[in-house]
């Protein structure tokens, strides 16, 4: 098993810890992975976003050209990385702020309004971690316990009281999510 | 051995700095290498081993910081990225003058100038020509992982010690910040068992002062020295490393080291799934240069392909080891672009197979 992700959206959408902690699951789940993100001028303001690879196999290239899933936050996301989805691959995407949704046939999308949920949780921390259900339930690369532990590995102690909230996010996450029509 | 943890490139190289009970860390920050001082701020070293860590007030402050403790014979080291390492040059070249071990990080990104924080490989020539003035070189290691990147501060220091050489690990923007698995050896007692007769700790009724300089204005004792000191490169050739894949049948072979090696990996993969006969070959020192591996390979391969993020650097070594008996190509994106495996692919197609 190799599953090539990517994440992305606006800077401040918790894209870089989404994808610190899906590497974490995968590591508690004895995979090798790799986490590389976007950084520097491109992040401030605009788009950020991370790879993130799951593999049975030691990881060869962090740098990728296509994807077996993207998961998508921003309209400037999807138009960018639509087209590198493999063919049968996966999108998953909040239509939160989209005007123009993804329009490609070979591949399974799927909707998450995860934007929408955290503002009813009331919780706009829990925004990624919505996100985060949503990809698992559609594919379970990791299971939910190691995710959980993946949480605890990758948020400093002082925050470990969030892990509740953050573990309700994500079964609100895998509850929501729905194939687009 | 520990726990496995998730960690960046550079902070990998931090944590491995205390680990291996350096002495001392002398640094000024300068992105993609921030995290390495960070870090070690964060976990203040000097109650976990007593490691000095020193933000100086400017590179040259710190690799002058770096010349003076490793006088003293303990284990020092600096890190940095491109513009900063071309600030620090004068100070490297008085190190490897005077004969002192020490470890210095470069995290490249794209240059020349200021350039870009992109991650690079356009420092290869800096680092295995010398840099400075004068006829010196480095110890150069590459790493193509999180963990080298942990593993090569421990193997850096212990080839600076064997021959009282600065050693350098090249490292980019790439490896620097991504993350991947680690893990780490116990800690390090922070005591040194290398040779201590050389160093300027005090001088005793016993023996004779010890000197540490790189002035010898004595045209004769100056040339003696420089010729000790190209015998000890010649001699650095018996800590060659590199590593290969998929390279028993290979009827053409890429050359590529570090981040690049890494992107080359999936490229040969997909290569050879679909039939061709493609190989790769990865320096893991870029000085010593593994040059009689490489002429090996030229009489097995039909071409090579130095597959670097720069304009073309490692292909000169590339070409020198291979002495004209087969086509070497370059590819290659400068200036901080990213090439991609299927980049990389296109590229042996177009050059390096595009004659067969």
């Amino acid at each position: 098993m190799t599953e090539e992700i990517i994440i992305a959206g606006f800077g401040g959408q918790g894209v870089l810890s989404m994808g610190k902690i899906l590497a974490y699951s995968g590591i508690m789940q004895e995979q090798e992975v790799s986490w590389m993100p976007s950084y520097g001028p491109e992040m401030r303001g605009g788009t950020a976003n991370v790879t993130v690879i799951l593999s049975d196999n030691k990881v060869s290239s962090p740098v990728l050209h296509s994807y077996d899933t993207a998961i998508i936050l921003n309209q400037q996301s999807l138009d960018k990385f639509e087209p590198n989805v493999k063919p049968g691959g996966l999108l998953i995407y909040d239509p939160n702020g989209i005007t123009r949704h993804p329009e490609r046939e070979d591949i399974r999308v799927f909707v998450v309004e995860a934007a929408s949920e955290a503002a009813k949780m009331a919780s706009a921390i829990t925004f990624n971690m919505i996100v985060l259900g949503a990809y698992i339930k559609v594919n379970p690369v990791v299971e939910l316990e190691n995710v959980i532990k993946g949480l605890k590995n990758s948020l400093p102690e002082r925050h470990h009281h969030l892990i509740p909230a953050n573990e309700k996010a994500i079964q609100r996450g895998m509850e929501i999510v729905r194939e687009a029509k | 051995m520990g726990e496995l943890r998730l960690m960046k490139g550079n902070e990998a190289i931090a944590e491995a700095a205390i680990l291996a009970g350096v002495d001392a860390y002398f640094g000024y920050p300068i992105t993609p290498q921030s995290e390495v001082l960070e870090y070690l701020t964060l976990q203040r070293p000097e109650e976990r081993t007593g490691m000095v860590v020193l933000q100086a007030e400017s590179e040259i402050a710190a690799i002058n910081m770096v010349y003076g403790a490793a006088g003293t014979g303990k284990k020092v080291m600096t890190s940095s990225s491109s513009p900063g390492i071309s600030l620090k040059q004068e100070g490297i070249s008085y190190i490897a003058g005077a004969e002192l071990p020490c470890l210095i990080v470069n995290v490249v990104r794209g240059g020349p100038g200021l350039g870009t924080i992109q991650p690079s490989q356009a420092d290869y020539f800096q680092s295995t020509k010398g840099g400075g003035h004068g006829d010196y070189r480095l110890i150069v290691l590459a790493p193509a992982s999180v963990q080298e990147m942990a593993d090569f501060v421990d193997k850096g220091l212990e080839l600076a010690f064997k021959y009282r050489n600065p050693a350098l690990i090249l490292s980019d923007g790439l490896i620097g910040q991504m993350m991947e698995k680690v893990e780490f050896p116990e800690q390090k007692e922070r005591v040194t068992s290398f040779d201590q007769s050389w160093v300027t700790t005090g001088k005793t009724k016993e023996r004779e002062r010890n000197i540490i300089t790189s002035l010898n204005l004595d045209p004769e004792k100056q040339y003696q020295h420089n010729l000790k000191l190209q015998e000890k490169y010649r001699r650095m050739k018996e800590d060659i490393m590199y590593e290969t894949f998929d390279c028993d049948d290979a009827e053409f072979l890429l050359v590529a080291y570090g981040s690049s090696a890494r992107i080359c990996q999936k490229a040969v993969d997909e290569a050879r799934s679909s039939g061709k006969k493609l190989g790769l070959l990865r320096p893991i020192t870029l000085f010593p240069f593994p040059e009689e591996v490489i002429a090996k390979f030229a009489r097995q391969v039909k071409g090579i392909l130095s597959v670097e993020l720069n304009a073309g650097q490692m292909v000169e070594d590339v070409k020198l080891a291979v002495n004209g008996r087969i086509p070497v190509y370059h590819y290659g994106t400068p200036g901080g672009k990213i090439f991609t495996p299927d980049d990389i692919l296109k590229a042996i197609d177009e050059k390096l197979m595009g004659g067969y």
